[in-house]
């Protein structure tokens, strides 16, 4: 099993829930979350003063699915969530050990 | 005589002078970090409570009592002794004197709240409760006589002030500068970002000040009628200019027209009208609120060049614009408009400015120097700060063990 891990632009969100929905994704977990990489920041002006903020809101995605459709989820994920500017985001994939439906106490493939 | 339409106008004057510390609490409420949210809001809205305690039981009759050698009012009023439901010809002949005094509680309350926006974030809650008793009693109640008080020297001297620039808002714009230079910095100031957590909730503020002022300008003509209806007409032209002028400032200045920036614009105009609503014609009225949009919003940049920390800056907007609007009242008022104030400098009557200098000047000097002496006493009776680790945590937890948001909801 591996964990896609897809930092996005939180309006790409539902484009790209869409899309993973056509392969049959059937599940996925989504944090807000703040971050900055070559994007850098943004300006705020109170009151006539500039601020930096460092950190810009992204959408981070969790998918948990069997080896064999990773890499076709990673490429769904990377063609729907580009814009082609700075700040689109990144993917990580990184292998999983274990997974257990809690109701069922159905392990790995089948709790997926 | 009572007059049923005056009083009437003034219970609910009084009421919507009321109404404008709620909205206060939510203007500097939501310039402030979520962590403070709710201890900046408890402290305009304890002032509520505590203010109007001190003014039935002694606060009133400082002010408004017999005077005492020009300087303050005498003790024959304490627990409203003798205040009743016939008028008092002295301050208002055609309401109940109980209904001039619960008016009058209302500035009394607003006044020490606005200074809360210069010690926010990082004042302990029982300093704060004992330098609200000590401001209210030295410098409010003082300076409310000298202004307003029958007897009071300033008043002798001429000067006018309509609905309180000297009494409400340099007195407490004044505090805030040494309140701030006092208190020191907040940790990390000018190293982290500290930008407001909740705009909204701090333009829904300024619109209630906003509508709260009018009983606050109109109804300091104590009377329903001509005087109300131009003070009321000025103010809301006043705030309409000064929040015009303050985006196109800061527009021009930063590039972008900001809503904090329109609704601090409003509030300015709306601080900078006040001692000159009764006095003053509608077209002065745009000249001042030009003026306040302009003079406030250049303090502020100023106060980064400065650097002391007046964190939602109290003195920018109230201290400034108040000295801008007794000023202007001695620029523009004139007789025409209001045959009990004066002529100023525009309609040949230079000696008005004269005095409303000295009215200024005085309020500047003795609210300065008071503020600072209870804040050096409180200081070495309690500390004024919270701890440092109180700082980090949020005057809402560490003073009050609540938060303003909840992270999760518990189902």
């Amino acid at each position: 099993m591996k964990k896609i891990e897809a930092i996005i632009k939180p309006f790409k969100l539902e484009e790209v829930k869409a899309a993973l929905s056509g392969i049959n994704i059937t599940g996925m977990t989504i944090m807000e979350v703040r971050g900055f990489g070559r994007q850098k920041g943004h300006t705020e002006i109170y009151r006539g003063a500039e601020y930096n903020i460092d950190f810009v809101p992204k959408i981070m995605i969790q998918i948990i699915v069997e080896e064999e459709k990773a890499a076709q989820v990673v490429e769904i994920i990377e063609r729907t969530a580009r814009t082609g500017t700075i700040g689109d985001g990144k993917i990580f994939v990184l292998p999983v050990e274990e997974a257990v439906r809690i109701r069922t106490g159905e392990r790995d493939r089948d709790a997926l | 005589m009572i007059n049923p339409g005056d009083t009437g106008f003034m219970l609910v004057s009084a009421a919507l002078v009321m109404l404008m510390t709620p909205g206060l609490a939510f203007f500097y409420g939501g310039m402030v970090r979520s962590k403070n949210v709710l201890g900046t809001i408890m402290q305009s809205f304890i002032v509520i409570a505590l203010v109007t305690i001190i003014w039935v039981l002694y606060g009133y009759s400082l002010s408004f009592g017999p005077d005492v050698g020009h300087f303050i009012g005498g003790l024959q009023w304490l627990g409203l002794k003798g205040v009743g439901l016939e008028p008092n010809k002295d301050y208002a002949e055609t309401i109940p004197h109980m209904a001039f005094m619960i008016y009058q509680a209302m500035f009394a309350i607003i006044t020490p709240a606005l200074i809360t926006g210069a010690i926010a974030e990082r004042m302990k809650f029982k300093a704060f409760l004992a330098f609200i008793v000590l401001w209210s009693t030295f410098v409010y109640a003082p300076i409310a006589h000298w202004v307003w008080g029958v007897g009071g020297w300033i008043r002798n001297l001429g000067a006018l002030d309509f609905a309180g620039g000297t009494v409400v808002h340099i007195s407490s714009g004044i505090a805030a500068l040494a309140a701030a230079l006092v208190m020191g910095k907040r940790r990390g100031f000018r190293k982290e970002p500290m930008t407001p957590h909740n705009l909204p909730l701090t333009i829904l503020g300024a619109g209630i000040l906003w509508f709260g002022w009018f009983g606050f300008n109109a109804g300091s003509a104590l009377t329903a009628g001509a005087l109300s209806t131009n003070a009321f007409v000025v103010t809301h032209i006043a705030a309409a200019t000064a929040a015009l002028v303050w985006t196109i400032v800061e527009w021009m200045h930063r590039g972008k027209p900001t809503t904090l920036g329109t609704a601090s614009g409003s509030v300015a105009g709306l601080v900078a009208i006040t001692p000159t609503s009764g006095f003053v014609s509608p077209m002065a009225a745009i000249l001042i609120g030009i003026g306040a949009g302009i003079f406030c919003y250049w303090a502020i940049v100023l106060k980064w060049k400065l650097g002391y920390d007046d964190s939602l800056d109290v003195v920018g907007v109230h201290g400034v614009g108040g000295t801008w609007g007794a000023l202007a009242t001695g620029l523009f008022a004139q007789k025409a408009i209001n045959p009990s104030g004066a002529n100023g400098l525009f309609f040949g009557n230079p000696s008005l400015l004269g005095a409303q200098a000295i009215a200024v000047l005085a309020t500047i000097a003795y609210s300065f120097l008071v503020t600072l002496i209870i804040l050096k006493v409180i200081s070495a009776l309690f500390g004024l700060r919270v701890a440092e680790d109180e700082e980090e945590t949020g005057l809402d937890l560490s003073q009050h063990s609540e938060t303003g948001y909840a992270f999760f909801d518990r189902t």
